[in-house]
């Protein structure tokens, strides 16, 4: 075990990194280089830092891990509490892996405001990671809140054209259901008399007349940033104006902020209530699988057709959630990370072409195999991830969440499975239309195979496709202890429940 | 009992003296030594901030008149705070204004030691006077540009309804005197208490009595449906008299309304917390949806302020000892996100001539990178976003309210604070997304980069000094409610 706070310093090193940009002055050239060798830099070795994450990680136990716990307002019983444990280390790593391929990927595409697009990203980092680690109600709402103010700025200064709309539709959409949430956490202290999230973990329950309300709340939150159908509308718009960073972070990280705080907060501590609303939620899962999908296959826009394949991915996602059985949890989890690398991917695919052509239309390419092979092989790994091909990462996400559907309910299985079907249709349909074929399009006969720098972008993202595709023990190990410990419990405090009457309620009977 | 105790009054004291000399200095030395004058009294109000600080005794003086108890210090200081730092930022524009009398600073050191008889207030005749005090300087503040046709207009409109709401407060302090049989804030609690006790119920004539106060002091913090002289008088008043406006009286006005509230009027907290929830529900909701509209930076704020009294009324409504500790931490974050907010406008100037249009703004990140960085992190702080410090203290009213069982102003306050949001959202879309006009005059001047960057310091920094705020907070409440 290291003595050192790594957490904190995982944590706090991008912030670090970003004050010293902010204190880069000179000619606006060197500033912008020096900016980027900086921000390059400090992701870097934060993400060098959390892999001492993985590997010291005790993959036996359920307890939080790597812990720290520093007194911040006494008069509240308000801690810095931060510490990981199996659901939460794989997001950590998520995000330091993210966040320099983004800078890498903004490298060149980004030529205003360099500086402060470095600043942005490196603060966003620290929040994301903080989120994922705080351990304490007031500091996890901090962190999942301030998220907002960097990306509110990526995607108003340097998005599209409808960037100002996307961007205050984003933040408002999020700021309603996080306040809701905030209401929530006050009154889950007043219930409680407590905010350390281990202690609300293991020791409280809170009655069951009250997990409904809070459960809703937190649902406004979280249903919004998953987000589900159908409050996903912001989602296509914050991703079409979004630089492409700004949508790989958008759909790699921010998207699983609410499917990790299901996973955290409302089924392991309002049970009660997850039992009750899982229909609810099975409900909205669904529609979102097979809503979304039948929307992406009509999109014209290629970042906007992605962008609703997230929301039916993350339907899978909730699904799993919800099974609340090993299979169904760990498929939701693997599906969050294989999501998080795949359609991250895609969309630094879509802004390869983007740079070069500066449009998504689908139908301004064409037949781009021809002069871009390389760019096609790396496109299909991608789009074969994201339709849930075996031997990639999609596919055991998806698969062990169907498992885990298909014992609670063969029909939720049954419309889930409908939706990896989809899925291929609208992932082959724009592959066939951007890359095979003829190329007719005159303006494409010039464009370039990706660089070297593109490469590098891509290799990481790639190996981890596949390695996560072939052999997912690793990944799995990590968490199964956490998610087993997640299940009892929950499958304790329902049984516990005295003449469990919300349940009962649901069915009438 | 009726001592005199002057120890306990000792900064009053020294800043009412330390006033009249120097209203004696600028009379004989004239508007040459504006300067001085307003060197010296920022000074003096250093002075008796550091002295409230440092001195920990607690007590009443003049014959129960004038209490000095934690909770007086807390709010004493921040008003110090935001008289001393507004009259800083005042410098440059009198001069460049044509304003440089030495009046100006006079008044406001009156005006301040107004707002601390009013914090320190214990019986309602020393209500009144300091309540007046403070307004009859801030008249004429307000009209203090004479040529200015809109300033006039604000000082006369701010008076004519100051005399109104001050008639009222006075009515309604002379119900409770004729019903009740004193003014002594103790005394009314004690003859209240056991009224109640005896009869289970209060007289007519006491609850109209505290009606006419609440509607007096409602008047003073500008809380819907007493708040239409704000938008006027903010936008007519010179800016940095604006900037005093938001800060230092607010503070003053709301701890005058909770001490009273929760000290002689304690046992009828089920009558007034009607009232209090209902003003701080008017309030967030024209507070948010009036500012909207807005063009001119300085309505804004009016409406935003507006907005912020109704939050920090959340606390009050609540009528714990929680509710005011979040009132307490909510003023203190207040002060800060203001004083910034006003240096930030009080720098929009272009070729030597102030603009209050929000589309001035347009693309100020690129103009003026850091005021633009200042603002929006104001902007961020007052929509409520952690980690800025405005989070924080709509994070302490919030949970007080739950705490008290307040649910429904809980969400209607959170869901006003979206819709508020929007609006302080446009000012850093304005600076940040659209493309820029023409640049505003540099440089701003050493003070007022010494006051963004300190305010911005503080607000961004607020979660590292939480925890003692948030106690001395607690503590300025608890004085209220066990002493």
């Amino acid at each position: 075990m290291i003595s050192a706070p790594l957490l904190s310093i995982i944590t706090f090193l991008p912030l670090l990194g970003a004050g010293f940009i902010l204190m880069i002055r000179g000619e606006e050239h060197d500033v912008a280089r020096n900016a980027r060798y900086v921000a390059l830099w400090t992701s870097l070795i934060t993400f060098v830092l959390s892999l001492l994450l993985w590997t010291n990680f005790d993959r036996t136990t359920a307890d939080f891990q790597f812990e720290e716990k520093v007194v911040w307002i006494k008069a509240l019983g308000i801690n810095y509490h931060m510490g990981v444990d199996g659901i939460s280390v794989l997001f950590v790593l998520l995000s330091t892996l993210l966040t320099p391929i983004c800078i890498l990927s903004a490298w060149d595409a980004v030529k205003v405001r360099v500086k402060e697009y470095m600043i942005a990203f490196l603060v966003l980092e620290t929040l994301m990671v903080g989120m994922f680690c705080a351990l304490d109600f007031v500091v996890f709402y901090i962190f999942f809140e301030g998220v907002l103010i960097p990306m509110f700025l990526i995607i108003g200064i340097w998005g599209g054209p409808r960037r100002v709309y996307s961007a205050f539709k984003f933040f408002l959409y999020t700021l309603t259901g996080s306040v809701l949430m905030l209401l929530a956490i006050l009154a889950l202290y007043f219930q409680t008399g407590t905010l350390d999230i281990p202690e609300l973990l293991t020791q409280h329950r809170v009655p069951p007349e009250w997990q409904v309300w809070l459960w809703l709340a937190f649902f406004a939150s979280f249903a919004v940033k998953v987000p589900m159908w159908p409050v996903h509308t912001w989602l296509p718009d914050a991703h079409v104006e979004a630089p492409t960073a700004g949508s790989v972070i958008l759909a790699g990280v921010l998207l699983k902020m609410g499917a990790y705080g299901f996973l955290r907060f409302s089924v392991p501590m309002l049970p009660e209530a997850s039992a009750f609303f899982t229909p609810f939620v099975f409900a909205l899962s669904i529609i979102a699988i097979i809503y979304t999908s039948l929307v992406a296959l009509a999109q014209e826009d290629m970042k906007k057709l992605i962008a609703y394949s997230s929301v039916a991915h993350m339907g899978f996602v909730t699904l799993g959630i919800f099974t609340v059985n090993q299979q169904g949890i760990e498929g939701a989890i693997y599906q969050m990370l294989s999501h998080g690398v795949v359609s991250a991917a895609l969309f630094l695919v879509v802004g390869v072409i983007y740079d070069r052509m500066h449009t998504r239309e689908i139908s301004r390419y064409d037949g781009l195999v021809s002069r871009m092979p390389r760019y096609a092989f790396v496109f299909m790994v991608f789009m074969l991830a994201s339709v849930g091909l075996p031997g990639t990462s999609g596919f055991v996400g998806e698969f062990l969440v169907i498992v885990g559907a298909f014992q609670v309910n063969t029909w939720v299985a049954l419309l889930t499975a409908t939706g990896m079907v989809l899925g291929a249709a609208y992932m082959l349909y724009l592959y066939r239309r951007v890359v095979f074929g003829v190329m007719t399009k005159a303006d494409l006969k010039a464009i370039l195979d990706m660089n070297w720098r593109e490469k590098l972008v891509f290799a990481p993202l790639l190996i981890l496709v596949i390695w996560m595709g072939i052999y997912p023990p690793p990944f799995l190990d990590i968490m199964s202890v956490s998610v087993t410990n997640l299940i009892q419990n929950y499958d304790a405090a329902l049984a516990s429940a005295e003449g469990s009457h919300l349940t009962a309620f649901w069915t009438g009977k | 009992m009726m001592a005199m105790n002057i120890e306990y009054a000792l900064p009053e004291v020294f800043l009412a003296c330390a006033a009249m000399a120097l209203l004696m200095l600028g009379v004989f030395r004239g508007n040459r030594s504006v300067r001085l004058v307003m060197g010296l009294s920022v000074a003096s109000l250093v002075i008796a901030g550091v002295w409230i600080l440092v001195s920990a005794q607690q007590g009443a003086a003049f014959g129960g008149l004038f209490i000095t108890d934690g909770f007086s210090r807390y709010m004493k200081v921040l008003v110090l705070i935001g008289a001393s730092l507004t009259m800083i930022m005042s410098v440059r524009f009198i001069e460049r204004e044509n304003m440089a009398r030495f009046e100006f600073p006079i008044l406001l050191l009156f005006a301040t030691l107004g707002m601390l008889m009013m914090v320190s207030a214990n019986d309602l005749l020393s209500l009144y006077m300091g309540l007046e005090l403070q307004s009859l300087s801030l008249y004429v503040v307000a009209a203090f540009r004479r040529d200015s046709l809109r300033s006039s207009e604000a000082g006369l409109k701010y008076f004519v309804l100051g005399a109104l709401s001050s008639g009222m407060l006075l009515y309604g302090c002379s119900l409770v005197y004729g019903f009740a049989g004193s003014t002594s804030f103790d005394d009314l609690g004690r003859i209240m208490a056991a009224e109640l006790l005896a009869k289970g119920s209060i007289s007519v004539g006491l609850l109209v009595g505290l009606v006419f106060v609440a509607a007096g002091l409602a008047f003073k913090v500008s809380a819907v449906p007493f708040h239409m002289w704000t938008p006027d008088v903010y936008e007519g008043a010179p800016t940095p008299v604006t900037a005093f406006f938001a800060t230092a009286p607010k503070v003053a006005a709301l701890a005058l309304f909770v001490r009273v509230l929760t000290d002689p009027f304690h046992d009828l907290m089920a009558q007034w917390q009607q009232i209090i929830i209902f003003i701080s529900i008017a309030s967030m909701i024209l507070g948010s949806l009036a500012a909207i509209s807005q063009r001119n930076i300085k309505r804004l704020m009016a409406y935003s302020s507006i907005g912020h009294v109704g939050y920090a009324l959340v606390g009050l409504a609540a009528g714990t000892e929680e509710g005011v500790r979040g009132v307490a931490v909510y003023l203190a974050i207040y002060i800060f996100m203001n004083v910034g907010t006003f240096a930030c406008i009080l720098c929009m100037r272009q070729r030597e001539k102030m603009f209050e249009g929000i589309d001035d703004l347009k693309g100020l990140s690129k103009t003026n990178p850091l005021v633009a960085l200042a603002l929006a992190i104001f902007m961020f702080s007052m929509a409520g976003i952690p980690p800025l410090a405005g989070f924080f203290g709509k994070f302490f009213v919030f949970m007080a309210a739950i705490d008290a069982g307040l649910y429904t102003l809980a969400i209607i306050g959170v869901l006003t604070s979206v819709i508020g949001a929007f609006y302080y959202l446009r000012i850093v879309k304005l600076m940040y997304f659209d493309e820029p006009s023409e640049s505003f005059d540099r440089p701003i001047g050493r003070e007022m980069g010494a006051i963004l960057f300190g305010t911005s310091l503080v607000v961004v920094l607020f979660i590292l000094i939480l925890s003692p705020v948030v106690d001395s907070a607690g503590a300025a409440a608890s004085s209220l409610f066990t002493g």
